[in-house]
């Protein structure tokens, strides 16, 4: 069978329907952590895990979805999931076919739960792996070993689903070009259908920057540009393609749910901090968890703020073709040749970048060569237009 | 004679105490109760208070009830100590008969204590000694009058010793003052002749000119011709400044005061220039003013490009208030359009860039300073070079010549060698050497201009642990071993960072600003050389390599709204590149390269 065309599996995704579920709940806070996120708040699982369901059944009925996405946090480490999907089918409707992810933290696995979550609908589990050396494992806090993610990948793929990817980080202070390699060399040796691969970045607010303020060495972007290259060419020698920057996957394995977000489609949003796209706007849930609870509970919604971007259902309004561009640009196959992009390869600071061998135009698309520049490419686009 | 009127100024190193004499003057006279009394109550300008230093020569009249039963006229002049200002100093000598030559008793005769006394006697002034602080525990009253005395060749007892701190001697000044000083000459019935001294631009009334009235009689409705600019105008108001401005009647032979005509366009009115009356005109103006001369040049850009007109209008009015500022247009591939300045010094460099940006609520760049250099080409023709753009192409070069300067250092004798070391090293030719008393000399030099401005007083202050003062004048050009070094942005060169120096000084020149420029031009998409070179021959080369990575880690739908703010910065910041070639440099990496001392 011949491999689907990345365009082709980018493209299809602009018309998905994504929904997705938060579960904040963490053993520990990792110091690099900078998502919406809660530990030792474990006495209020069954509290937030009802509040999420009556999120989900009191929202707009809009069509079955296909691609769900449960992340967090750790949605391993809590139970109860099931209810949360059941609630989704109920209130929406769930394609056949659709992709369901859920995002697990190896430590956390075991075969029961690998046949409960198979059971309860979901076809993808997301691993936490970050790294197979243990010092990097430990500069990072996290609490499980390498062997811990070869049992938790074996697992999943015995229990029947779809796909399995491994998330790993990379470009630590303490890592070297071995440890890398070799965290590359484990990862594909236990053959998961999809990696992602992330430079680990120093976020405002978090444990790493203020040990970084307080002087630590902070991750060198020359260093990571060189590790992002080894993983480039490794993983596609291994037979995974880069679709997305920091997203590699065999064929056909392409996360549905983050291309419906490259692709400016439409997903739903339930649970604290959880962000959403529908009918043109963007927008997101409150951060903290008391007062999501607190909200639902009250039958209110627990909205912390929107924003009209337009571009969905056609109708394209200020702000939507740019953000298209940036979103869509990250991507492997990049986008379509209409006269947004093409106006951009006449105007000189698109010139600069065909010069420097940053973007080209390929088979009626614009696409990105270096993708390392691709925020570069991006400032350069929006400055263009204004 | 106007028998009791008294015109002064006030004269001395910077920081001997001119202007805490000048409030201690004003106290005891009542011209200023002691509530509002403020100290360095002249320095008006907010820029003169933080620094602690006097700008502007200032004006005010007193009314001193002397112990002979007559009320007095004072008229004060304060003036700067800088030797940047000694051209405010020497029009308001002008101004006046007298003046109190003001020396620290516990640092001795200085550098300006002399070049000042010398202007003085040019001048034609009596000249009243006056030691101050010598409440100071350091005070050296004795040897400090003998010092004086040798200046003026007069005796230490008429060295009048005060404290301008604690009010000391200051009856016996006020005293000295009526006593010593003539009254000024000049008769009410005589043709009106006025010397514009200073003027300035007030929003509300138009030009204010400051003047002293030599003869006749100037009134309020009298209608005046400005006789250099042939203007004819009506006297809307006349009046004096007690500090604040008094509005009278009229002002008398020998008296100072302001003149407002309603003037709104700055070129009508010159300072140096003399005012006189229709109705009774005088035949022969006052001499005027010498202009003076340039010595520093550099090029005021506004920081934003449309702030240009703004900027024109503003060195405009500010050249009224400061008519030592020269300006032209100047265009730069890197800065845009602005002006090549001509300034006394660095100081006055730094001062009129200052005046610009708080009073006219402009943001500049100013590039590197650079004397005034003479050019001669193979062809015999000479060009004067105040930009390092003017000077021709090397193949048409003969030869450049730099202004030198006579330089007069006075300094604790134990220094001599300490002096003698640098003034070599900056190319010095020594003069002669004077010993103004055992412990004090005067030596003499002949220094190239750009060496004293841009090294030399700094250096010399630091060595001598301060104790050690300078001025200067300007003497001849002299051929010397001068080379152009340019900096190339990507095999391009920017004009902005041009500089001609001496020889053996291009390499530091060279390696401090392709150095710099590394810092501070953002990563692009190849590696960009940065080199210094004179004429095709490069002395210092330093590479911004190329960006290796800049993209966000992880998009996703959470991410979304966060990551477009990012973007959105990220845009702003790309729109205020300036393209250097194929080169993005931000505005602000041209300004901070420029405002480092790069001459070390
Ligand atoms: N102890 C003492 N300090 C003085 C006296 N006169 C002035 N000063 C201080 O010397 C400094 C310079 O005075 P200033 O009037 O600004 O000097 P200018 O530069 O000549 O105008 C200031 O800190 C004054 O307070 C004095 O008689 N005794
Ligand atoms: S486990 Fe994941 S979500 Fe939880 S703190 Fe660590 S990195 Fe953040
Ligand atoms: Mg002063």
């Amino acid at each position: 069978m011949a491999e689907p065309a990345l365009v082709d599996v980018a493209e299809r995704a602009a018309g998905y329907l994504g929904a997705y579920v938060h579960i904040p709940f963490c053993e520990a806070i990792c110091p690099y952590c900078d998502f919406a996120v809660v530990s030792g708040r474990d006495g209020e699982v069954v509290r937030y895990l009802s509040a999420v369901v009556k999120e989900i059944s009191s929202s707009e009925p809009i069509r079955p979805v296909d691609a769900v996405f449960v992340g967090g946090g750790t949605p391993s480490h809590v139970t109860g999931l099931a209810d949360v999907l059941d609630a989704i089918r109920k209130r929406h409707g769930i394609a056949r076919d659709a992709e369901i992810t859920l995002e697990a933290n190896p430590e956390d696995w075991s075969d029961d739960k690998a046949v409960d979550l198979r059971a309860a609908g979901f076809t993808r589990v997301s691993f936490g792996a970050q790294s197979y050396d243990p010092i990097v494992l430990d500069y990072l806090g996290r609490r499980h070993t390498a062997d811990q993610i070869d049992l938790a990948v074996t697992s999943v793929k015995r229990a029947g689903f779809n796909s399995v990817s491994l998330d790993l980080i990379f470009g630590s202070p303490i890592e070297s070009d071995r440890s890398w390699s070799g965290t590359l060399e484990r990862a594909v040796g236990i053959d998961p259908d999809h990696i992602s691969t992330y430079a680990l970045t120093v976020e405002r607010g978090t444990e790493l920057s203020r040990l970084v303020n307080r002087g630590a060495t902070a991750p060198d972007a020359d260093v990571q540009a060189q590790r992002y290259e080894m993983a480039e060419e490794y993983l596609g020698g291994a037979g995974y393609r880069r679709y997305e920057v920091s997203n590699y996957a065999r064929p056909g394995h392409e996360c549905r749910y983050n291309l419906t977000a490259w692709a400016q489609g439409e997903y739903m949003a339930f649970g604290m901090g959880a962000h959403g796209h529908l009918g043109g706007v963007r927008f997101r849930n409150v951060r903290k968890l008391d007062a999501y609870l607190d909200a639902i509970e009250r039958d209110a919604i627990a909205r912390a703020g929107e924003e009209w971007i337009g571009g969905a259902n056609g109708d394209r309004a200020d702000g939507s073709d740019e953000e298209r561009v940036v979103l869509g640009l990250r991507r492997t196959s990049g986008i379509a040749m209409d006269d947004v992009a093409a106006s951009f390869l006449r105007h000189p600071a698109g010139g600069r970048l065909v010069e420097a061998g940053v973007i080209a135009a390929r088979n009626g698309r614009l696409v990105v060569l270096k993708p390392l520049l691709t925020d570069e490419v991006c400032a350069s686009f929006l400055a263009s237009r204004s | 004679m106007i028998p009791h009127i008294r015109n002064f100024s006030i004269i001395a190193h910077i920081d001997h105490g001119k202007s805490t004499l000048a409030d201690r003057l004003l106290e005891r006279t009542g011209a200023i109760s002691a509530r509002d009394m403020k100290e360095q109550l002249l320095d008006s300008m907010d820029l003169e208070r933080e620094r602690g230093i006097t700008i502007k020569a200032q004006a005010v009249r007193l009314a001193y009830d002397a112990p002979d039963g007559i009320q007095y006229e004072l008229n004060i002049i304060d003036t700067p100590g800088h030797v940047d200002f000694t051209y405010e100093v020497s029009r308001s000598l002008d101004a006046v008969e007298g003046a109190l030559l003001v020396v620290d008793a516990s640092q001795g005769v200085e550098a300006q204590t002399l070049a000042n006394t010398y202007l003085a006697i040019e001048a034609g002034l009596e000249i009243i000694p006056v030691m101050n602080k010598i409440d100071l525990p350091a005070a050296e009253p004795e040897r400090v009058a003998k010092e004086v005395a040798g200046v003026l060749g007069g005796s230490p007892d008429e060295v009048i010793a005060i404290s301008a701190k604690t009010g000391a001697g200051i009856d016996e000044l006020l005293e000295a003052i009526v006593d010593r000083l003539p009254p000024p000459e000049g008769l009410e019935s005589d043709p009106l002749r006025a010397l514009i001294f200073d003027s300035y631009f007030d929003t509300y009334r138009g030009v204010v000119c400051y003047v002293r009235i030599k003869d006749g009689v100037l009134s309020k409705g009298d209608r005046v011709r400005f006789m250099a600019t042939n203007n004819v105008e009506g006297a809307d108001e006349v009046g004096i400044l007690t500090p604040a401005a008094v509005p009278v009647a009229s002002l008398g032979p020998g008296e100072s005061g302001y003149l407002i005509t309603g003037i709104k366009e700055i070129d009508r009115v010159r300072v140096g220039d003399t005012v006189t009356r229709i109705d009774h005109p005088a035949t022969q103006a006052l001499p005027g003013y010498k202009e003076p001369k340039p010595m520093v040049f550099s090029g005021l850009f506004p920081s934003v490009g449309d702030d240009f007109e703004r900027l024109r209008d503003a060195l405009e009015k500010l050249r009224l208030n400061d008519s030592a500022l020269q300006y032209e247009p100047e265009t730069s591939t890197a800065l845009g359009f602005g002006f090549r300045c001509g300034f006394l010094g660095l100081l006055h460099m730094e001062i009129v860039r200052e005046r610009l940006e708080r009073e006219f609520d402009l943001d500049l760049v100013a590039t590197a300073p650079s004397v005034a250099f003479k050019a001669f080409t193979t062809a015999g023709a000479t060009i004067d070079v105040r930009s390092p753009q003017d000077l021709p192409a090397a193949n048409q070069l003969d030869h450049i010549d730099e202004p030198y300067v006579k330089v007069m250092v006075i300094s604790p004798s134990e220094y001599i060698g300490t002096i003698m070391d640098l003034a070599q090293s900056k190319r010095g030719e020594m003069g002669k050497l004077t010993y103004l008393s055992p412990e004090r000399v005067e030596i003499d030099y002949e220094l190239p201009l750009a060496e004293v401005v841009f090294d030399f007083f700094d250096a010399l202050k630091s060595r001598t642990r301060g104790y050690a003062s300078l001025d200067y004048e300007p003497s001849e050009y002299r051929t010397s071993n001068l080379v152009r070094v340019d900096v190339l942005l990507n095999n391009q060169p920017v004009d902005a960072f041009s500089a001609i120096v001496h020889k053996d000084r291009a390499y530091n020149y060279g390696s401090a600003m392709t150095k710099r420029l590394r810092e501070l031009i953002p990563r692009q998409l190849f590696d960009v050389p940065i080199q210094a070179a004179i004429g095709g021959r490069i002395i210092a080369r330093e590479t911004v390599k190329a960006k290796r990575k800049d993209v966000t880690a992880k998009c996703y739908g959470g991410d979304i709204s966060r990551k477009r703010k990012l973007l959105e910065k990220q845009k702003e910041g790309k729109k205020r590149m300036k393209m250097v070639g194929s080169v993005e440099v931000p505005q602000e990496a041209f300004v901070s390269a420029l405002q480092i001392d790069t001459d070390g």
